[in-house]
């Protein structure tokens, strides 16, 4: 267990150890010494300082606001913050500063969380390496780690280190980035279908996508409105819980948050046994494509619940194998509903040209956003017109429905949380990403999680262990619409037997190492 | 955006559409596509008034047309239909507008329950079937007062369908016969309003008002002609007709203006067409808007079906604050139009018409029906001295009932000293007249100040008759000569030397009396 969590730093706080302003600044400095991953679009340093020093007079007071007070987080740059600039990623709002806060990020902020920055992600979240928005790239800081680097040096063919770094997945991957090269302890991204917990798996993180209308969507901007979710990126399944707390819950604001009651906080048991446990095994998973190692983890995984007395056992979602296709259809007439008010007029980019209104939106529009946000404006406008609506967009709703049946069917038969593999293999290098374009490596990237997406239902990418190569490898469990505290208890248990090592940057930030050995002696000081 | 809107589609040949917006209400036309919506739309033909080209030619075939209307119509309410931002007549521009009305990325549509209700009430006067589950659509067109590049509205299931509308048609040779119609409903759905664009040539700009909801009603008409027994016409759409009065105008031009074409071999194009008020004829509209079929729907993702309950379908122990309650709405809803006026009938005798201008002008009912609650006087009297003398009153002044000088009560005490003949009917107009000056005296003290009471001395109006044919000797000789109706000079005379004070009946009877003699 990282010695870094959420949940041991806030118990530091309490107990005076580290004050939210010395958690700041050194949060902070590694902010700007790991500034090349490229993780962070805007860094709020003025902002979080602020919120620390306020932090601080709370604990000072005795008036702490509860385990999120003074825990620096990040937030996706595609969540409105008021008063700090807000792209997408996109030139199209490049410059855009939000009057007002998304709820998610007013949740963190009334529970005292310090926001350090807004991360990098693909233009308007649409990809699924972190590789596609105006700002560049984001490098996966598992590239830098000694247990790569190792690896790397045993295999002569390996020498041109610099260039050869890997992609965090996306589209959370500056998010993910952030989290994992401990610049912040909790990251929201978004999960429309896989962005969080894909680039989660890559960077061996838990990464965690709560069902749909459990936590509000308003001030996310959106990509499919009918998919999307906050997402939550953290070191360890019980912060995600701590988080989860702060986030979920009816919003007046979105409509489609439920109301029922839930359980709160989330307080994760321990799980002493998991013989009372069914774990689904769904046999469309195993695809060709999968890599061996990714496979013999997830049967390994399988068979650690099984020797521990849980049932395990083979369930069919027959149809997996529309998904990718219909999830493309659906995503992409949103996409082009949603995209319709970047017109220029109010607000984000607008061109010089002004001979008419159909010329200042049309050249707005193609100035403003990359070919991958407008490909899947064209192919959305596509699906949408008369001729085809029966035949594309009537029919993918069709399908989606099915598949959201197959998921019901297999809980029916009394499966608890269904275990898959989150992504096909671990992270690639940049350069080898790139050979396939941004629709090609997003149906192959969303393949295990999309489906998740258009069911609605909570799920999340627990890292296992690490490849050949010396990279994480995450697994994905897949629980009941809104019983995401049952879900995460179950991970919690996995990851405990697990025990996926902490990535070791101290060669990247020597002398940032302070930070770590505070914290270690932090959680050391609370095992006693 | 954001006024809250309802629309009501309605079929035949006068489909009635409306919407009710932030709110306004709008009803839509129907879309020519649906097998069933043809079906209906030929059976309501055959009732239709049949045109004919100005001069008609021995043997030629007759014309029907066919009409539907889309009426948009605000709803009365505080705030948006989808937002929390004030509705507010004539409030400076852009100043009642919410992140969510400008379109701000990430801001989510909330409905406004208010809205809901006012739709219901609407479908149940117009005798809708509510549906109990509705959905939410996109209909999507690019242009500068449509920030989101979509417009939320309810296309595939909406609020309430189905419905009727009762309605009188003036004809006869006075307009005075009521010829009752129904007009059915076909749709009745919530929608947003658009944003006002304000063009200004001048600059070469064009300025964008995101309050929306301007108040009034605004109705497209749908237009086809054909031949009965033959398939419709192709349409045109007529957009923004804001008064009843052009709203008709514009569909006799563009009926007679297909028909006309069509007679000389031309073709009728599916297309937007505008009314210019002043010309009085329709126009094609050569811009974007004037393309048909040109916008796409898709559903509204971020609103939940709205699901209404009744009686029966009530959970139990569901909050009253979260559920909208059919059968709750149709207890409050008011006495219709139409059974008010079959009240009026049956309880007063009045003429069916009568029963119309009561109910048309606002207030005039109510100020009707104190006056009857406070007079003795006969209910046909208090309605032709309502409908006859006040409302004349109002008219030439331009008044709304609610600006009257004149109270019920006055008008109550006027006809009572009129029914217990203490003064006679001119004397009372004279009194009415008196009243509008606004001194606030009574009637009885301005009877009483103006000695306006009927003479009763019938030994001195004698005596004013025989005078009064002594002067006259002319008259009294026609009189003899056989020409009865010279008589009623001699009456003018003596009223008016009574300053009208005197019963006409009785002056009568005395000259009849003294010219037999």
């Amino acid at each position: 267990q990282s010695g870094s969590s959420l949940r041991i730093v806030s118990a530091a706080l309490k107990q005076g150890q580290i004050t939210p302003t010395e958690l700041c600044q050194k949060c902070l400095s590694l902010i700007k010494k790991t500034k090349f991953l490229n993780a962070y679009i805007t860094v709020s340093e003025e902002v979080a300082l602020k919120q620390a020093e306020e932090s601080e007079k709370r604990y000072k007071n005795g008036q702490s606001l509860g385990d999120l007070d003074g825990i620096p987080v990040a937030v996706k740059d595609n969540f409105s913050t008021s008063g700090i600039e807000t792209t997408c990623a996109s030139n199209m709002l490049k410059g855009y500063i939000p009057p007002y806060n998304a709820t998610v990020v007013q949740k963190l902020l009334d529970q005292g969380a310090l926001l350090m920055g807004k991360t990098n992600l693909d233009e308007f979240a649409m990809g699924s390496g972190s590789t596609d928005g105006i700002f560049g790239p984001v490098k996966n800081p598992w590239s830098y780690s000694k247990q790569y680097r190792e690896k790397r040096k045993q295999n002569p063919h390996n020498k041109n280190e610099d260039s050869d770094w890997l992609i965090t997945g996306g589209s959370s991957g500056g998010s993910a980035a952030a989290v994992s090269a401990f610049t912040c302890y909790a990251a929201l991204g978004s999960d429309t279908g896989g962005s969080t917990r894909n680039p989660a798996a890559h960077c061996g993180l838990v990464g965690f996508k709560p069902s749909y209308g459990l936590v509000s969507r308003h001030g996310l901007i959106p990509l499919v409105n009918s998919m999307d979710v906050p997402g939550i990126l953290t070191r360890c399944v019980d912060d995600a819980a701590v988080v989860l707390g702060a986030l979920a819950g009816p919003d007046p604001k979105d409509s489609t948050t439920v109301h029922d009651p839930i359980n709160k906080p989330f307080m994760l048991p321990s799980l002493a046994d998991v013989s009372k446990l069914c774990i689904g095994i769904p046999k469309e998973y195993l695809i060709p494509e999968l890599s061996s190692e990714v496979r013999s983890l997830w049967s390994k995984a399988a068979d650690l619940f099984e020797s521990e007395g849980a049932k395990v056992l083979e369930v069919s979602l027959p149809h997996t194998s529309y998904s990718i296709v219909c999830y493309h259809v659906l995503c992409t007439t949103e996409v082009a509903s949603n995209m319709a008010r970047f017109d220029g007029l109010q607000y984000g980019h607008r061109c010089d040209i002004n001979v008419s209104t159909e010329a200042m939106y049309a050249a707005t529009r193609r100035e403003g956003f990359n070919d991958v946000v407008r490909g899947r404006i064209l192919s959305g406008n596509f699906f949408l017109l008369k001729e085809n609506y029966e035949n594309y967009f009537v029919k993918a709703q069709k399908v989606r429905r099915l598949i959201a049946n197959d998921f019901v069917n297999a809980f029916n038969s009394g499966v608890d949380v269904l275990l898959t593999p989150t992504t096909l293999s671990e992270a690639v290098p940049y350069l080898e990403f790139i050979k396939e374009d941004n629709r090609t490596r997003s149906a192959q990237d969303d393949i295990f999680t999309q489906a998740v997406n258009m069911a609605g239902l909570p799920a999340v990418s627990i890292p296992v262990a690490l490849s050949n190569q010396g990279l994480p490898i995450g697994l994905q469990f897949i629980g009941r619409a809104f019983c995401d505290q049952q879900l995460l208890t179950v991970a919690k248990w996995f990851e405990k037997q697990v025990q996926f090592p902490v990535i070791q940057l101290q060669e990247l930030m020597d002398d940032c190492s302070a930070v770590l050995e505070n914290e270690k002696s932090a959680s050391v000081s609370l095992k006693q | 955006m954001a006024a809250p809107m309802q629309r009501w589609v309605g079929r035949g040949r006068h489909w009635t559409f409306a919407r009710v917006d932030g709110g306004s209400c709008h009803r839509r036309e129907a879309p020519t596509g649906s097998t069933s919506n043809r079906i209906r739309g030929r059976s309501s033909v055959a009732q239709q008034p049949l045109y004919t080209t100005q001069k008609p030619r021995k043997g030629e075939h007759k014309w029907a047309a066919v009409v539907g209307l889309e009426i948009h119509a605000q709803i009365s309410s505080n705030s948006k239909l989808f937002s929390g931002s004030q509705v507010r007549f004539s409030a400076p521009p852009n100043s009642l507008v919410s992140f969510f009305d400008a379109s701000l990325p990430g801001t989510l549509p909330v409905l406004n329950r208010r809205c809901v209700e006012a739709a219901v009430m609407t479908g149940l006067a117009l005798n809708c079937h509510i549906n109990k589950k509705s959905l939410f659509d996109r209909k999507h067109y690019f242009y500068a007062d449509l920030p989101a590049g979509y417009q939320i509205t309810q296309q595939r299931l909406p609020i309430a369908v189905n419905g009727s509308l009762t309605y009188g048609v003036c004809a006869g040779k006075k307009q005075s016969q009521v010829i009752p119609k129904t007009v059915r409903i076909k749709q009745i759905q919530l929608e947003q309003d658009s944003g006002k664009s304000l063009h200004d040539d001048l600059r070469s700009q064009t300025l964008i008002d995101l309050n929306r909801a301007e108040g009034q009603l605004r109705v497209d008409a749908n237009i086809s002609v054909h031949h009965p027994g033959e398939p419709l016409g192709v349409r045109t759409e007529v957009k923004n007709l804001n008064s009843i009065r052009f709203l008709a105008k514009a569909i006799d031009y563009e009926i007679q203006r297909q028909i006309n074409e069509l007679e000389n071999g031309g073709e009728i194009l599916n297309e937007t067409r505008s009314f210019h008020y002043q010309l009085g004829c329709t126009m094609s509209m050569r811009d974007k808007e004037g393309k048909q079929d040109y916008r796409w729907f898709m559903p509204e993702p971020n609103l939940p079906p709205l699901v209404l309950y009744d009686a029966t379908s009530l959970p139990a122990g569901a909050d009253p604050q979260q559920v909208i309650n059919i059968d709750q709405i149709r207890e409050t809803l008011p006495e219709l139009p139409s059974v008010t006026r079959e009240r009026l009938v049956q309880q007063y005798g009045m003429l069916l018409e009568h029963s119309f201008t009561l109910l048309n002008e606002v207030g005039l009912l109510e100020f009707f029906q104190n006056v009857i609650k406070e007079t003795r006087a006969e209910p046909k009297k208090v309605t032709s001295w309502v409908l006859n003398t006040f409302l004349g009153y109002l008219k030439q002044q331009n008044l709304a009932v609610s600006e009257s000088p004149v109270t019920p009560s006055a008008l109550a005490e006027l006809l009572d000293l009129l029914d217990s003949r203490t003064i006679s009917s001119a004397a009372a107009k004279q009194v009415f007249e008196e009243l509008w000056k606004r001194e606030g005296k009574t009637p009885g003290q301005i009877v009483s100040e103006k000695q306006l009471e009927l003479m009763e001395d019938r030994g001195a109006l004698e005596q004013l008759c025989h005078s009064m044919m002594e002067a006259h000797p002319q008259v009294v000789m026609d009189l003899k000569k056989g020409n009865p109706r010279v008589i009623n000079k001699l009456i003018g005379l003596v009223r008016k030397a009574t300053q009208n004070r005197a019963d006409p009946a009785m002056i009568k009877e005395i000259l009849e009396k003294k010219l037999s003699s």
